[in-house]
């Protein structure tokens, strides 16, 4: 009985982190079509953040806090940066951004390994996230997975919020839908375009935060993200954090059983295999975004 | 360039036949002949490419699968044959329960089911990827990350099945092909030339299919794949048939590869590996057939002799110039040619599709 | 016209390569590995090269980097001291890549262009078994200076590293008398954790330890809840981990935040040295327990005198860990084989070999000429809160290498 509860919060809490991974690429690659394969630097980005903020705030609390926003600026202005110096050239070719930005997260990645060393760097953790927190009966749950789920609910909050009730969220939601028609309006795209590249890089920025509670700090730590949160975002369907959500969770939890199950990696195996399968099932993914555009 | 256009395509053959085959065994050591043949066999991949990605605009960033399914069927093979008959790899005996041969192993015994299977096992599994996913008309982002799950997937697949795999170690220490012995230097040219042939003949019959009718049609499907429809024809059909044959030239490489580097790993095989094919058709241009080749063997060399050099310098490199040719070259520096040359606007470059809303990539 | 012109080209081509390839065709197999491929070092009056084969880029650069530094450092202080019989030592870098084909490509480049006397270097097993073949080939010695899982023995490797009966077995003594009863493995999804497993279980049914559970994780996996919630639910007495790199941070971390501490399920790690304790966080590995013959702060002569030159040359924050260590001596080992042997010879130098000892900084070693494994002193060690580890027991003196476990009983099933 313990065990199931245990085993269904972790299948929560690895969807959890698939969703902060996937969250920011729901956004670009989901609403702007960019296939950014340097999502997973970004968080890394967001992790080494967390390494140089602790070097001037010692209280491991305090300088998390503190890491959150400005995780979300840094990474955010790299790919602000990223967009104007390269994507914005290659919208009409979203494969070749694939190609392109595969090369940046090489380069990120040397750069890491040269400015950071290419050892994995260790940040301090607070007391109150390293251990467990007690609940009724004989439960108990790991603090620090309990921060990424509500970290990560807080963060699906603001970007939903945003969408819908602010300013900016309308823009984007019209560019999507009908880029053309948005220009005539006199929404300003491309400007829009950045806004959107910042909001969802600045989010990879605060997966980044996240995952120095529970993975290694090193300059290879993007590449193993990055399959798997572009699966979240494909199978859940393009244009809509409502199925990244749920996929997200779907998978986590699939995860975690067959993990149980089996072994870990006869489970990843059976899990990519899976969304392969669903995917032929439903090409467009668990929701599908319906947009009166032509052509 | 007084050449007539009509001659430039067998005058060129015969200068890569006459460097592949008097030149470079003449000029490079024995260890540089064999590194070559490794260039050649990332070469021979790299023509799939050409043709499934440049003509037929499918990125197809999980070849390393089917250089994998290629490989590990001839390594199997040449594993058996160096162990003896009725007998058992070294791995197995090492790491296995060392008594039981699995029984997908037995028929690999057999050289010429090896040799079939090289071809046979990859192209079955191409066509039954592409069917799925061409009839679903799954494309664009949709398809390059799905290749990638199923690589990632095979790869992880392999590392965990170590006493029937080899796991991470994969098949090494492979010392014979079929009853020469590879340590033998002489021998070792022998396969560089059977590589340099393949690629050779490999090169003429995709370039036979190029100028065909269903090269055209390739690419047409690659323009505008909405109008090739209405034109009655089936793109599935289409596309299918040019990712099937890129599987099997992966393949081909992978098998080829083994005994000229007497190695078959899972690290041949996963995500990095896989986009690493790419680049050597994405500089040298990757809808041009001499583009391909040369640009994959110069990728591969610059690698090998730059890495001596500067280790972590390679990584920037390596990066930049993806960076550089994809963004801003795109037809690669076959590309650049027309620059020098004054030539008609090919089907050389890739048309640019409207930009489109990304959601509809999948119609409904 | 123009498809004609092709398959005239075709067929010429075709042709060609039938009439080059043929004559090509040289000896058959079974003629063995003949010494003909033996590639003879080139020693010059002052000069001698060796190749150092390490990652510098790719996964495993996190600690192969580190095994570069040490080897360096070695061969400068013996340069500084006069070199080896008279010549200067000229190491010639490369970068295996993390990549095992290029481990190959590279060590071929090493010993056939370079025509090294001998190369260091390799971390991975799989890269040593890619290797393996080339050095044998061409009967050239490669130094390997990290621990792994045994069962290997090439004439042309010497064995710097522990090997199984050096590092896992003495682990193993000790939790017997510890008095643990119930053990838990863990490791990642490769060669050295599932062959030592193997050995762990029989040495567990010969001894009466239960094995309550065996768990792999793909390398680089950073996803570890389940496991840690399957060893908390099998009521093991200690774990034995042999996961390797990125892994490790996630299970520890993962280790924590389940509650689950060193005093009541102790963590026994073999691939866990000072280096990676500074990756993961003292924070969570305080208290928990290695495997190796090694440490920082090991109580010798030459050690304190090898901290201070490592520090002096990489940084004061730079640890010192086994393979490092064991990379530094396999420097100094060959030295001394090369001088009792009066030559580069590479067949005079092995058989120079037997009994070739050092005054190493993990206390004295010795080579064993028979397996070219080197006796080593099994170390086990206690994780500090400042990253670094103190020895809590030793086995008294060194250990004669038995890579395939002839000595012990409960091992004749296994190889």
């Amino acid at each position: 009985m313990t065990l199931l509860f245990t085993q269904s919060f972790t299948g929560v809490s690895i969807g959890a982190v698939l969703l902060l991974i996937a969250l920011g690429l729901s956004l670009t690659f989901g609403q702007m079509g960019v296939i950014n394969m340097a999502h997973g630097e970004f968080i890394m980005a967001g992790a080494y953040t967390v390494y140089v903020v602790q070097k001037g705030i010692s209280g491991a609390g305090t300088s998390l806090f503190v890491a959150l926003p400005v995780a979300f600026l840094v990474a955010g202005a790299m790919g602000v940066l990223l967009e104007w110096l390269l994507i914005r050239r290659l919208y009409a070719r979203p494969l070749d951004t694939l190609l392109v930005t595969w090369g940046v997260s090489l380069v990120l990645q040397q750069l890491a390994r040269d400015i950071f060393g290419a050892p994995n760097v260790q940040t301090a953790a607070p007391s109150w996230l390293t251990g467990a927190v007690p609940l009724p009966g004989d439960l108990a749950l790991p603090a620090s997975r309990l921060f990424i789920l509500i970290l990560a609910l807080a963060a699906i909050g603001a970007l939903a919020a945003t969408m819908r009730l602010t300013p900016l969220g309308r823009r984007i939601r019209a560019v999507v839908q009908n880029r053309d028609l948005a220009k005539v309006s006199g929404i300003p795209t491309a400007t829009v375009d950045r806004l959107t590249f910042f909001i969802g890089s600045g989010l990879a920025g605060v997966a980044g935060v996240a995952l120095t509670l529970v993975g290694p700090i090193g300059p290879a730590m993007g590449t193993n993200l990055i399959i798997d949160a572009f699966l979240v975002v494909v199978a859940g369907g393009i244009g809509r954090l409502r199925g990244a959500v749920i996929t997200a969770f779907a998978l986590g939890l699939l995860q975690a059983v067959f993990e149980y199950a089996t072994t870990v990696s006869t489970a990843k195996v059976l899990v990519l295999a899976g969304v392969v399968l669903y995917l032929q099932w439903r090409p467009q993914g668990l929701f599908t975004l319906r947009t009166r555009s032509l052509a | 360039m007084n050449i007539s256009p009509r001659l430039r395509a067998p005058a060129g053959f015969a200068v890569a036949a006459a460097l592949l085959f008097l030149a470079a065994p003449l000029v490079l050591s024995d260890f540089r002949l064999g590194l070559l043949a490794k260039y050649l066999c990332w070469a021979i991949v790299a023509l799939g490419i050409g043709l499934a990605w440049g003509r037929g605009g499918m990125l197809t960033l999980g070849q390393g699968l089917f250089f994998g399914l290629g490989g590990y069927a001839m390594a199997m093979h040449l594993k058996l044959a160096d162990a003896g008959d009725g007998k058992l790899p070294d791995f197995m005996t090492l790491y296995g329960s060392g008594t039981e041969l699995p029984w997908w192993w037995e028929p690999f015994r057999s050289p010429v089911f090896a040799l079939a299977m090289v071809l046979v096992v990859p192209m079955a599994v191409a066509a039954v990827i592409g069917l799925a996913v061409f009839r679903r008309r799954v494309r664009g982002a949709y398809f390059a990350i799905l290749s990638q799950a199923l690589c990632a997937a095979f790869a992880i697949w392999l590392v965990g099945q170590q006493t029937s795999t080899g796991g991470t170690n994969g098949l090494t220490d492979i010392q014979g092909f079929f009853g020469y012995d590879l340590g033998d230097p002489k021998n070792q040219r022998m396969v560089y030339f059977i590589i340099a042939a393949v690629l050779l003949a490999l090169m003429i019959g995709v370039r036979q299919l190029y100028v065909s009718r269903y090269g055209e049609l390739l690419v047409a499907v690659r323009d505008s794949e909405e109008r090739v429809r209405f034109l009655g024809y089936d793109p599935a059909l289409v596309k299918l048939g040019a990712y099937v044959l890129a599987a099997g030239m992966a393949g081909i490489a992978g098998a080829l590869f083994v005994p000229a580097v007497g190695i078959m790993s899972p690290a041949l095989i996963g995500v990095v590996p896989s986009i690493e094919f790419l680049i050597g058709a994405a500089i040298g241009g990757r809808a041009s057939l001499p583009g391909v080749v040369l640009g994959a063997v110069a990728v591969a060399w610059a690698r090998s002799s730059l890495s001596e050099q500067f280790p972590s310098g390679w990584t920037y490199v390596q990066g930049l110039i993806f960076i550089v040719a994809v963004a801003f070259l795109p037809g690669g520096l076959a590309s650049l040619k027309k620059y020098v040359v004054r030539r008609p606007a090919s089907v050389e470059t890739p048309a640019q599709p409207a930009r489109k809303p990304a959601a509809e990539e999948v119609p409904a | 016209m123009k498809r004609l012109r092709t398959h005239r080209v075709l067929a010429s081509v075709a042709a060609l390569a039938a009439v080059v390839s043929l004559p090509a065709c040289g000896a058959e197999v079974g003629t063995e590995r003949s010494g003909a491929s033996a590639v003879k070092p080139v020693v010059s009056a002052d000069a001698v090269k060796v190749g150092l084969l390490n990652s510098l880029s790719g996964t495993m650069a996190i600690s192969e980097v580190t095994v570069r530094n040490s080897l360096r450092l070695a061969i400068d202080e013996i340069n500084a001291d006069g070199g080896v019989l008279g010549r200067k030592i000229v190491p010639v870098s490369e970068d295996g890549a993390s990549d095992w084909p290029t481990f190959a490509e590279k060590a071929g480049k090493l010993v056939r262009k370079d025509r090294v006397a001998a190369t260091f270097g390799c971390w991975t097993s799989a890269s040593r078994k890619a290797v393996k073949p080339v050095f044998e080939k061409y009967r050239s010695p490669l130094f390997y200076p990290v621990q792994y899982e045994g069962m290997e023995q090439s004439p042309y490797i010497f064995y710097a590293g522990a090997t199984t009966n050096q590092q896992i077995i003495p682990a193993l003594d000790y939790l017997k008398k510890e008095g643990v009863k119930s053990l838990y493995l863990v490791g990642s999804d490769y060669v050295f954790p599932r062959t030592a497993n193997k050995e762990i279980r029989a040495y567990a049914k010969a001894n009466g330890i239960e094995i309550a559970g065996e768990d792999y994780a793909p390398l680089g996996s950073t996803e570890f809840a389940t496991i840690t919630n399957k060893v908390k639910a099998s009521g093991a007495d200690a774990v034995f981990n042999t996961l390797n790199g990125d892994s490790n941070v996630s299970f520890f971390k993962e280790y924590k935040s389940a509650e689950l501490n060193p005093k009541e399920l102790p963590v026994v790690s073999v691939s866990i040295a000072e280096e990676e304790v500074k990756g993961i966080g003292a924070q969570y590995l305080k208290g928990q327990l290695t495997s190796w013959n090694y440490y920082q702060t090991t109580p010798s002569a030459k050690n304190k005198s090898f901290v201070a030159a490592y520090k002096k040359r990489y940084g004061a924050d730079k640890p010192t860990s086994d393979p490092m260590e064991a990379a530094y001596t396999s420097v100094y080992l060959w030295k001394a084989m090369v001088e009792k042997a009066g030559s580069f010879d590479v067949e005079k130098v092995r058989k120079a070999a037997d009994g070739v000892t050092y005054d190493a900084p993990e206390g004295k070693v010795t080579v064993d000429g028979e397996t070219q494994h080197i006796e080593k002193t099994a170390r086990i060690g206690r994780i500090r809160g400042d990253g670094l580890i103190e020895e809590v027991w030793n086995s008294g003196g060194p250990i004669k290498p038995d890579p395939f476990l002839k000595s012990y009983d409960w091992a004749s099933g296994l190889s």
